[in-house]
């Protein structure tokens, strides 16, 4: 009786955290850790600094898990508005590193950016929800400009990766919302025609001496050495080119853990970063790609039949966007990893080292259980 | 406005939106599914391949290059370490260009050098070693160490690079070796190939060949490149990126070259080089009995050294350019007319094909007439009365002018060619030439123009007296005049006599038995013998040989270069390159040959005051010993 009753007590610790959630995002984070064993070479030091990471993000879900939406939702304004302040701060006052201006210094390092990728989700949302019923074509205007403003703040820094998943999560909300088609189709047909005109002239727009508008040249070098990237085998394509020796060398069930070569001799840049996932395919092979990409699939499934039957208009934006945002993570990495995109730097959500994104992507997955608790509030 | 104009509520409106969103998921994920497909089961292979390319280096240890060695034991072509200065581009901490110019203010880094290293930095590993300057002397690799912190990557090496001791000796047989072409390395490819080693995976064998760092380009350290290169060891290692080595794969010891051990005696080959002095020819010496060339002579010559490295453009230039043609292998490629020297050879002819007796004898008036046309005689009135052997001593025109006519020109080339005029004589160095051994059938296959392609009888006439289309190299007159001493056995002529072991020092003969034996009747022998005796005794050649102490058998030859269409013969008007030949041949012991010589001396005027005593020297060297005054001693190289 006495078990009990502590059991009792002690439910509040997981009563309306998402079993289907938890054992899918435990699945990630076993692989992840596992990987990341051999990705740092079995150097304790740095495993047990990403286990802190992951215990702290799992901290953060919990919390979040906790807090009732409501509250979520009313502070979303003053959220959007603190992210927007410290990245002007980062603009005017931020620490320099590698060429960017991406970091501010409070008394410790903090990365602004990383706030906008579930900020602007949450105003876009709450934004959305004070129009409900009476959303007009210009409320989407009004939305894109809430959207571009930060965007273009993280872009500017140099951030291209942060200020695509930043840009992908405002556009989601919006597209969530009802933009019509008629919006959203002529962009999708143009971005089609877009890849399909550079993959077809890649060979002349690439040729020396060719200058494209509006991009930056090192942008520039990046798609073309995407494109051909033993163009440039051992300067920028040496990335792309190396990631896709090891995942290919993989073949169908891997080296095996600990015995990927290109891993362990140091030809995989950023091994434990952006570029694992290169570690796990060369390890764990084709079968294991394929029981990777199955995890993504159920997380994202998860996510999105939460924010289906969510109790109302911002719970549903924010859980879409949010699930759509792991999403962006996971296919960009590795899509990128794999040599099907440019390299941008997009860790692999729950598995790439980094106790930031870690932080971030556990506060999301702490909103979509939160949102899952509330709806269930809300049923009973 | 309203946005949702169909009927569905917002909330079915979204969860569509958010079915959309699932499909456009999925569609992303079966993307990577096919991508992964792609990478991991279809290129599965190629990219296995590069991934183990990537961990496995292959360090490898040069194999020190046979030894050339002349006859006595003398070392004629060496290795010898020098400094050079390498570049491991990964461990570079700023970019080429940069690294030139800043190495260029410690040790001098020429143009030239700049370009060789940029060539050999395409196609290289990041992780190799490449030189990007040979030979610094002592005070260079001192400046170099003391400046070393400042150029993490570049390291000095001990490299072996060939010597040629005796500098432009004997160049046109040792030939060089120089840096490994694309051209060379394809060819080493192809060999690596067909040699079936499959010590090492396929992929792999290309790095072997990068431990190969000099080949031979011509003579015999081209002709000999597999004896003498031996076998470049290696390590196969594994790499990380930066190039560290983590653990030895397996390895494997180089083994040396095999040294040559040459039929050539490089004094003799000194000796003659400085009876030439400035003159140009060639000259190639045989013993008789075993085929072994003593002397294989092309001046002028060129210093192989020049060229280990690399040469110069501007030497190269200079090489290459020269009228005097000092690259041009003569006793090998240069074909000339053998004049008068193909007289004895005509004579055994004549008396083999029952032609001519030793006996019989023609009247010379001084001139020859073949239908309207005539054909002169050296002599102004003729020799008068001539029989075979005086034929020979005298050098007498018209009686072979005669002969000619009554063997006919098939009769002549089918005696010639076991002789070996116009055929390869399969010496052991490559590039030789044929020549021309004037017959029917030749002449139809070289005139494209068919009113040229008959043979006219006047053509006949002139080839008794070694002009008209005849044109052989010195080798192949020097092995013929060989044969004639050696009473028909035939032994391939060879610059190397025997291949040693590395490893055994076992000495295999390269030619150890004869090729062919010529069926020669005795006396005929003899008499052509006796009438080339009486060359040096009586005749032509009696001036450079008076007071030989040894018989010997010769026969002078002036060839014409240029046509004189009729007039008379005057050096002095005629510009240098076009003056006549001076050509001889001779063979000592007369009674018991051991020696064959012929050469030719170019533009030189007549065979007898410019070649013959050329050859005295020579065969007083062999016969006696004896060394000419004037021409500096033999000083052997430490």
């Amino acid at each position: 009786m006495e078990n009990r009753t502590l059991i009792q007590r002690m439910s509040f610790l997981w009563y309306g955290l998402d079993p289907s959630l938890g054992i899918i995002l435990l699945c990630l984070i076993v692989v992840g850790n596992i990987t990341f064993l051999s990705a740092s070479s079995g150097t304790v030091v740095t495993w047990v600094e990403q286990g802190r990471n992951i215990l702290m993000a799992l901290l953060i879900m919990w919390v979040t898990s906790r807090v009732p939406i409501k509250w979520l939702e009313k502070v979303s304004l003053w959220v959007y508005l603190f992210g927007i302040s410290l990245l002007v701060a980062v603009a005017l006052f931020g620490q320099i590193k590698k060429g960017a201006r991406r970091w501010l210094n409070i008394g410790f390092v903090i990365q602004p950016s990383e706030i906008m990728k579930i900020a602007m989700p949450m105003m876009l949302a709450w934004y959305f929800q004070k129009r409900e019923g009476f959303i007009k074509l210009w409320d989407f205007g009004i939305a894109l400009c809430f959207l571009l403003l930060p965007t273009l703040l993280i872009a500017r820094q140099p951030d291209l990766g942060t200020a695509i998943l930043v840009l992908a999560a405002g556009l989601y909300v919006i597209i969530l919302a009802g933009l019509p088609w008629r919006f959203i189709v002529p962009f999708l047909i143009l971005g089609c025609v877009g890849i399909l005109f550079i993959l077809i002239f890649g060979d002349s727009i690439c040729a020396k001496g060719v200058t494209w508008p509006i991009l930056q040249s090192y942008q520039q070098h990046r798609i073309c050495t995407l494109l051909d990237p033993s163009s440039d085998p051992l300067g920028k394509g040496f990335h792309t080119l190396q990631s896709m020796i090891a995942i290919g060398s993989g073949g169908i069930f891997g080296k095996g853990w600990m015995k990927g070569t290109q891993t362990h001799l140091e030809f995989i840049p950023e091994k434990h970063t952006d570029f694992i996932f290169a570690v796990y395919s060369e390890e764990f092979g084709f079968i294991g790609n394929i029981a990777l990409l199955v995890l993504f699939l159920l997380l994202i499934q998860r996510g999105l039949q939460i924010a289906a039957t969510a109790p109302n208009l911002y719970t549903r934006l924010l859980g879409g966007s949010v699930t759509l945002i792991f999403f962006t993570y996971a296919f960009v990495n590795m899509g990128m990893v794999s040599g099907l995109l440019p390299v941008v730097g997009i860790p692999l959500p729950f598995i790439s080292y980094g106790g930031t994104a870690l932080s971030t992507l556990g506060f999301g997955v702490g909103i979509l259980m939160s949102i899952n608790r509330g709806k269930r509030l809300v049923q009973t | 406005m309203d946005l949702h104009q169909d009927s569905n509520s917002p909330l079915e409106n979204f969860q569509s939106r958010i079915r959309i969103a699932l499909w456009f998921v999925m569609a992303c994920l079966i993307l990577l599914f096919f991508r992964f497909f792609w990478l991991q089961v279809i290129k599965h292979t190629k990219y296995s391949t590069a991934s183990e390319s990537n961990r496995i280096a292959i360090i490898t240890t040069p194999s020190p290059r046979g030894l050339i060695i002349d006859r006595n034991g003398i070392v004629i072509a060496r290795n010898f370490p020098s400094y050079s200065l390498e570049v491991t581009p990964a461990e570079l901490n700023m970019p080429v260009d940069q690294l030139i110019e800043d190495l260029n203010s410690v040790v001098r880094i020429s143009p030239k050098d700049r370009l060789n290293f940029l060539r050999s930095l395409q196609g290289a590993k990041k992780t190799e070693s490449l030189p990007i300057r040979n030979f610094l002397n002592d005070e260079e690799v001192a400046r170099f160490f003391s400046r070393r912190y400042a150029f993490p990557g570049v390291e000095i090496q001990v490299r072996y690079f060939r010597e040629y001791p005796y500098q432009q000796l004997g160049s046109h047989l040792l030939g060089y070796t120089g840096r490994v072409s694309l051209k060379d390395r394809e060819k080493l490819l192809a060999e690596l190939e067909e040699s079936q080693d499959d010590s090492i995976s396929d992929e792999l064998r290309p790095m072997k060949i990068k431990g190969i760092q000099q080949v031979g380009k011509i003579g015999l350290e081209q002709s000999y490149e597999k004896e003498l290169r031996g076998t470049v060891g290696y390590n196969q290692v594994e790499i990380t990126a930066g190039g560290r080595v983590v653990r030895s794969l397996s390895s494997t010891a180089a083994i040396a070259g095999s040294n040559l051990s040459l039929a050539v005696d490089i004094r003799l080959q000194y000796l003659i080089e400085h009876l030439y002095g400035t003159r140009r020819g060639a000259a190639v010496v045989i013993e008789v009995a075993t085929g072994d060339v003593l002397a294989f002579v092309s001046m002028p010559t060129f210093n192989p050294n020049a060229f280990v490295d690399g040469i110069d453009a501007d030497l190269w230039k200079k090489l290459n350019d020269s009228p005097e043609k000092p690259l041009f292998n003569r006793p090998l490629r240069g074909t000339y007319p053998p004049g008068s020297t193909f007289k004895p050879f005509m004579a055994l002819a004549a008396l083999e094909g029952k032609f001519r007796t030793p006996e019989q004898g023609i009247f010379d008036p001084g001139f020859f007439k073949f239908g309207s046309t005539i054909f002169r005689d050296d002599a102004k009135g003729g020799h008068g009365y001539v029989n075979l052997r005086q034929s020979i001593a005298v050098s007498c025109d018209t009686y072979y002018y005669m002969l000619a006519r009554d063997m006919g020109i098939n009769a002549i080339s089918a005696f010639m060619k076991p002789l070996g005029f116009g055929q390869l004589s399969g010496i052991d160095i490559n590039g030789e030439v044929k020549g021309i051994l004037p017959s029917k059938e030749w002449k139809r296959a070289y005139y494209s123009d068919p009113t040229k392609q008959a043979w006219g009888e006047g053509d006949t006439i002139s080839i008794g007296i070694g002009q008209g289309y005849n044109s052989y190299t010195i080798l192949q007159l020097a092995q013929a005049t060989a044969i004639l001493a050696n009473r028909g056995i035939v032994m391939k002529p060879h610059l190397v006599k025997m291949i040693e072991d590395p490893i055994s020092h076992e000495k295999t003969l390269t030619v150890p038995s004869e090729t062919t034996r010529l069926t020669l009747k005795k006396d005929n022998l003899d008499a052509v013998t006796e009438g080339m005796v009486g060359v040096n005794q009586s005749g032509t050649g009696r001036v450079p040989f008076a007071g030989v102490a040894y018989p010997v058998a010769g026969k002078t030859g002036t060839a014409q270069v240029f046509s004189l269409a009729g007039k008379d013969y005057n050096a002095g008007s005629i510009s240098e390159f076009k003056r006549d030949h001076a050509l001889y041949i001779a063979f000592a012991p007369a009674d018991k040959p051991k020696y064959a010589l012929a050469l030719v001396v170019e533009n030189a005027g007549f065979g007898a005051t410019a070649a013959a005593p050329i050859a005295r020297n020579i065969l007083d060297y062999l016969m006696l010993d004896s060394w000419p005054e004037g021409v500096p001693k033999w000083k052997t190289v430490p």
